[in-house]
């Protein structure tokens, strides 16, 4: 038996305390330790990019990081776009401009944007492609989400 | 995940030590864009995970140092694609970083770990090889620098030996500046492994470097000294005849997946012709990018 490592991270803005397993990932600990469903378990060989989180300001495919391994680092979940129950711009856009159909590739679409956006306020088509390569979309929705991106920058200028 | 144990040294001799004691029995964890997928898949099985990124001999950064680019063993792709030296002075190897997996893979995946995974289709290793980079390896008995040319043996084999680990790679700042391209196929933009990974290198002396992967056991540097590749003006018949030459050792499995031998082996040559295009407008332009 494999005694279990104590961890503290912050999870949207919330310090906790954790011991996990070193054999479970960020994304295990997530979804079942601290019931944040929101990052998705897919393909488990990051490339559909469903499990993505921000770890200390960056996306990462929570499914390729051990738990142990995010120690005293700060985390964001797409449950940490909304604020007190209103849905960030970015994620209102997402609805108004029908990018959300099925839903399961969204949480990591959403902070894959999110990340983009910080980075380049205003991005280019290809900027867009680039930074959103690593989530797939079964229901094909690329262009919708491409759409409520572009969207959702040229209202922050406003 | 089968279970294994879990360190985070907090020294390079701690990280030695224990990989020294524990043999094939450990394995190193940097960005784990590798390591975790074959703990899951089951396909490797360790006893012990050394994670080497608080070892402060291993940090992330990149910066000029004795006539060398030192880039610190944990520094991610992302880091290394976005370097002004980087870009101006090994472009291929900046355009190279910028193509490994997705932004979520480069933000985790390091350059040490994708020399030290040793996979042939590795796609910042023929960046590497033209540009002459040195790894960097701590072990029991101390340091030594080898030649990356000098560290792959083939898939997933590496000539470091036990209780060794990368702790930089250093690129040597050339007096005759290497002007290089990186070029590569796979199926589909953003995710894939490499059907074929290739960097040209031209300098000012005519010297041409091409190194290639993912069409044999390892990748490969070849060199044309004849000055036929880097003369702008060789007819495309002279050129052509030179790229058999580099090309000739490219062996291709039939049994991998991503891409048949005889179609890598055709891109081997439209990759070629490509990245020596751009590695001569650079050289032209004396601007790598």
């Amino acid at each position: 038996m494999i005694a279990n490592v104590p961890i503290e991270v912050t999870v949207n803005g919330a310090r906790r305390a954790l011991d996990v397993a070193p054999n479970h990932t960020l994304l295990d600990v997530l979804r079942d330790d601290l019931a944040l469903t929101g990052a998705k378990e897919c393909c488990l060989v990051g490339e559909c990019g469903a499990c993505t989180v921000i770890v200390d300001g960056r996306t990462v495919d929570s499914c390729l990081v051990l738990a142990v391994e995010a120690d005293g680092s700060e985390i964001m979940t797409v449950e940490g776009l909304a604020d007190g129950g209103v849905l960030s711009p970015l994620q209102a856009a997402f609805l108004d401009k029908g990018a959300v159909q099925c839903g399961f590739c969204i949480p990591g679409q959403l902070l894959s944007a999110h990340a983009l956006l910080e980075e380049h306020p205003h991005p280019t088509r290809a900027e867009i492609e680039e930074g959103l390569a690593g989530n797939l979309c079964r229901c094909a929705c690329y262009e919708q989400i491409f759409d409520a991106i572009r969207t959702t920058a040229e209202g922050a200028d406003r | 995940m089968h279970p294994f144990q879990y360190a985070r040294p907090g020294s390079l001799a701690e990280a030695v030590a224990l990989l020294a004691d524990r043999g094939p029995d450990a394995r190193v964890l940097a960005g784990g864009t590798d390591l975790v997928i074959r703990l899951r898949d089951g396909s490797l099985a360790p006893s012990l995970v050394v994670d080497v990124k608080r070892v402060p001999e291993l940090a992330p950064g990149i910066r000029v140092d004795g006539g060398n680019l030192v880039i610190g063993a944990t520094t991610v792709m992302t880091d290394v694609a976005a370097d002004v030296l980087v870009r101006r002075d090994f472009p291929a190897l900046a355009e190279a970083a910028a193509v490994v997996g997705s932004v979520q893979i480069r933000n985790r995946a390091t350059l040490a770990g994708n020399v030290c995974n040793a996979s042939p289709a590795a796609d910042t290793v023929p960046a590497l090889l033209v540009h002459g980079a040195v790894a960097v390896a701590a072990g029991p008995d101390g340091t030594r620098r080898i030649p990356v040319d000098d560290l792959f043996v083939r898939s997933g084999v590496t000539t470091l030996l036990r209780g060794e680990l990368v702790t930089a790679i250093e690129l040597p700042l050339p007096a005759d500046r290497i002007a290089s391209a990186h070029q590569r196929r796979t199926r589909r933009r953003g995710h894939d492994l490499a059907s074929v990974t290739l960097t040209c290198g031209v300098d000012a002396t005519g010297t041409t470097r091409v190194a290639f992967g993912s069409v044999g056991p390892r990748p490969l540097l070849r060199l044309d000294t004849t000055g036929v590749l880097a003369d702008p003006a060789s007819s495309e018949e002279a050129r052509a005849a030179i790229f058999e030459t580099i090309f000739a050792d490219a062996s291709p499995s039939v049994r991998s997946m991503r891409a048949g031998p005889q179609y890598r082996l055709a891109m081997l040559r439209v990759l070629g012709r490509r990245a020596l295009a751009t590695a001569l407008e650079r050289l032209a332009a004396g601007e790598p990018a």
